[in-house]
């Protein structure tokens, strides 16, 4: 494989439960060393595609490489190379700290594992939780435990399946802070989230709702390509003016901002029309960049209709 | 609002409609409430019978007059026993007994005509393997009075005197195996063999369906595990367990039940193998067919019950009725019970059970073929 080559090269990636269609057709490209974040509605079929990739489930339609081998066929080639947490912790709760990544360097053979076990430990400060049970672990600690373990077999690629999820910020950032020092090494990341400070600190971004990618590329290049206009309404008793505001041409989405409203569309001159009347004391009125999770929910909201 | 002890009709309503609506939803649990009494209707009703009626008998006539024939003939119409089996020789009485071919083996003397005319009431021999105590009471009791009747209508005229109180024939009754009829000897062997099914099968089921049902499975997955190291993984410790068990009981059977074991205990241990594997194949069959742990114990006890009630153990598996017989001929249990019982009471030797054995191998593979191939390496 040479370095340029991408990590995960997919196309038309497909996945029907039932009737139910709840990947349809999803082409990704990650390039080696990127941090790769996945967003999108819940039930949009994140998980779903991760799981592809990796081998735990079938493709029903589609093909591509993942690692230099064949999705559909080579999943056995994969898994060796692919560091995976799951969403909901799944190591055992009934063993330690310990047992749990001496269990799991054992499935991936790692050599010299003890040292690889105090290696790891060592890195991720799990060193006083070393002999007390996963089960008995804090949210935070648990998913450092879980990192640890989808990394003890030094894989090259990360497949992380919102690993921050009800996580307290101070250790998401800790927790982004290695994934970006792994990245560094020249692992690649697949990193799903809700949230938008996480979204911002990938390199590149995919959009996914109900099964289609809606948009990908930087946080700019989405923000960019999306052409939504932001203003911000400041005020007193902005609560009374929302739905009054919702109604008119132009405006596609209201959200309040504690003490300020934004009110977003893409038809630019609209909106400042609609908006106009707004801008007179004691409101103001002003243009606002737009931000992520405006374009997000404007991007959700096309994809319904 | 309505209200009656605090209670809201509504809620009430609303509690009990919900109750039904995830009953509906949980299929096999539905299943098994309505199939789990059915069966125990069934087999308690028609296959269990306490007085087993036409069990296998071997008739060994020295004599071959019409009299021997007719003592044949009142036998059979009691119904207790059904001929199956000629033989000429003592020795292949023995083993058609040793081997639980037969229930019964009948001797005919030779002048058994001549010495019934002269009144010397001849001795007929009821040889019967007792076992299972259970099995021959009530057949030993019919014979005597199959004994009376069968010469009623030969001993008239000068003969008449015959019938005496006595009757005309002299009954010798001999239990093979288990001579003081101690049920015991036949319950708590057996007992090795319903506490294996029972354990390992639940144990098992719920192994594979419990990493399902916490989520460790996807990180099981993940990892480059073959099914079969999972497979394999899974049901070894369980072999230990059985083996422990098995030693638990055969200890419990000396000292508290002092049952007295004939047999060889390291063929018995060797040959337990193949039955233990069978089971625990059944349990990883469960366990990737169930939802939840809840279903995997359901589907243990669906087992377990034919398991329990056709095998022979708690009744005797010659009064069942044919179709019954079946059955219990395909469940594992049923095999052991006669391995167990055959090497533990009555000495049987590796060449004696290898019978038994083939069936238990043939469920063995067929159980865990299945398992192996429903086990999914996909989360699909």
């Amino acid at each position: 494989m040479t370095p340029e080559a991408p990590v995960i090269d997919v196309v038309g990636l497909t996945k029907v439960f039932g009737h139910k269609t709840v990947v349809d057709h999803l082409d990704m490209r990650v390039a080696k060393g990127e941090i790769y974040g996945f967003l999108g509605p819940n039930g949009s079929g994140k998980t779903t595609f991760i799981r592809m990739l990796c081998g735990l489930l079938r493709p029903d339609d589609g093909h591509g490489q993942c690692l230099g081998f064949d999705v559909r066929t080579q999943a056995e080639l994969i898994k060796p190379h692919v560091g995976y947490m799951s969403q909901k912790f799944s190591l055992y709760e009934d063993m330690t700290v310990r047992e749990n990544l001496d269990f799991i360097a054992r499935m991936y053979a790692v050599p010299n594992r003890a040292a690889a076990i105090d290696r790891t430990i060592g890195r991720m400060n799990l060193g006083r939780f070393r002999d007390q049970l996963a089960g008995t672990l804090s949210g935070g600690w648990k998913q450092r435990l879980a990192l640890a373990a989808c990394m003890i077999h030094e894989p090259r690629l990360l497949l992380l399946d919102e690993p921050t999820a009800g996580v307290d910020p101070m250790a998401r950032r800790d927790f982004w802070d290695e994934v970006h020092k792994l990245a560094g090494e020249g692992i690649t990341a697949l990193i799903s989230t809700h949230y938008m400070d996480e979204a911002e600190r990938c390199h590149r971004l995919a959009y996914i709702a109900y099964g289609h990618l809606l948009a990908t590329g930087t946080v700019q290049e989405i923000v960019a390509a999306e052409r939504l206009v932001t203003y911000e309404i400041a005020g007193p008793q902005l609560y009374g003016i929302i739905d009054a505001i919702r109604a008119l041409p132009g405006v596609e989405q209201v959200v309040a901002f504690g003490v300020t409203l934004h009110v977003s569309g893409r038809d630019a001159d609209a909106l400042a029309r609609s908006l106009a009347p707004y801008g007179a004391a004691p409101l103001t009125l002003r243009q606002i960049p737009s931000n992520l999770e405006e374009v997000f929910i404007s991007l959700m909201r096309k994809a319904v209709v | 609002m309505v209200r009656v002890f605090g209670l809201s009709p509504v809620r009430f309503a609303a509690m009990v409609s919900k109750e039904f609506t995830q009953m509906r939803r949980d299929r096999v649990t539905f299943a098994m409430m309505v199939g789990i009494p059915l069966l125990q209707l069934i087999l308690f009703g028609f296959a269990i019978n306490s007085d087993p009626k036409n069990l296998p008998t071997a008739i060994l006539d020295n004599d071959r007059t019409a009299f021997s024939r007719d003592m044949a003939t009142a036998m059979k119409n009691s119904a207790y026993f059904k001929f199956t089996k000629e033989i000429s020789t003592e020795a292949e009485a023995d083993e058609l007994l040793r081997l639980g071919r037969i229930q019964f083996v009948l001797t005919i003397p030779q002048n058994f005509g001549r010495d019934l005319v002269r009144g010397e009431r001849p001795v007929v021999l009821l040889e019967a393997d007792a076992t299972d105590p259970s099995a021959t009471s009530n057949a030993v009791a019919a014979i005597r009075q199959a004994a009376t009747d069968a010469f009623n209508r030969d001993l008239t005229g000068p003969l008449l005197p015959l019938r005496a109180t006595d009757g005309p024939v002299t009954l010798r009754l001999h239990a093979r195996y288990n001579p003081e009829a101690v049920t015991q000897y036949n319950i708590v062997p057996g007992l090795m063999g319903v506490v294996l099914t029972m354990t390992l099968v639940i144990i098992t089921s719920l192994a594979i369906t419990r990493e399902r049902e916490r989520g460790t499975m996807e990180n099981l997955l993940i990892t480059p595990v073959r099914p079969v190291e999972v497979l394999l993984g899974k049901m070894l410790p369980y072999i230990v367990v059985g083996y422990i068990q098995m030693g638990l009981i055969i200890i419990a059977a000396k000292v508290i039940f002092q049952v007295p074991v004939v047999g060889s205990l390291p063929l018995l241990f060797l040959v337990s193998f193949p039955f233990i594997a069978a089971n625990l194949g059944v349990g990883i069959t469960f366990s990737t067919i169930a939802q939840n742990q809840l279903q995997a114990v359901q589907m243990s006890f669906f087992f377990f019950l034919p398991s329990i009630l056709l095998s022979g153990f708690m009744f005797p598996f010659q009064g069942m009725p044919e179709w019954a017989q079946w059955i219990g001929s395909v469940l594992p249990l049923t095999h052991f019970l006669r391995v167990v019982r055959g090497i533990v009471l009555k000495g049987n030797t590796f060449a004696d059970i290898v019978p038994h054995l083939l069936p238990i191998c043939l469920f063995l593979l067929v159980s865990l073929g299945v398992g192996v191939k429903r086990y999914r390496q996909t989360l699909d």
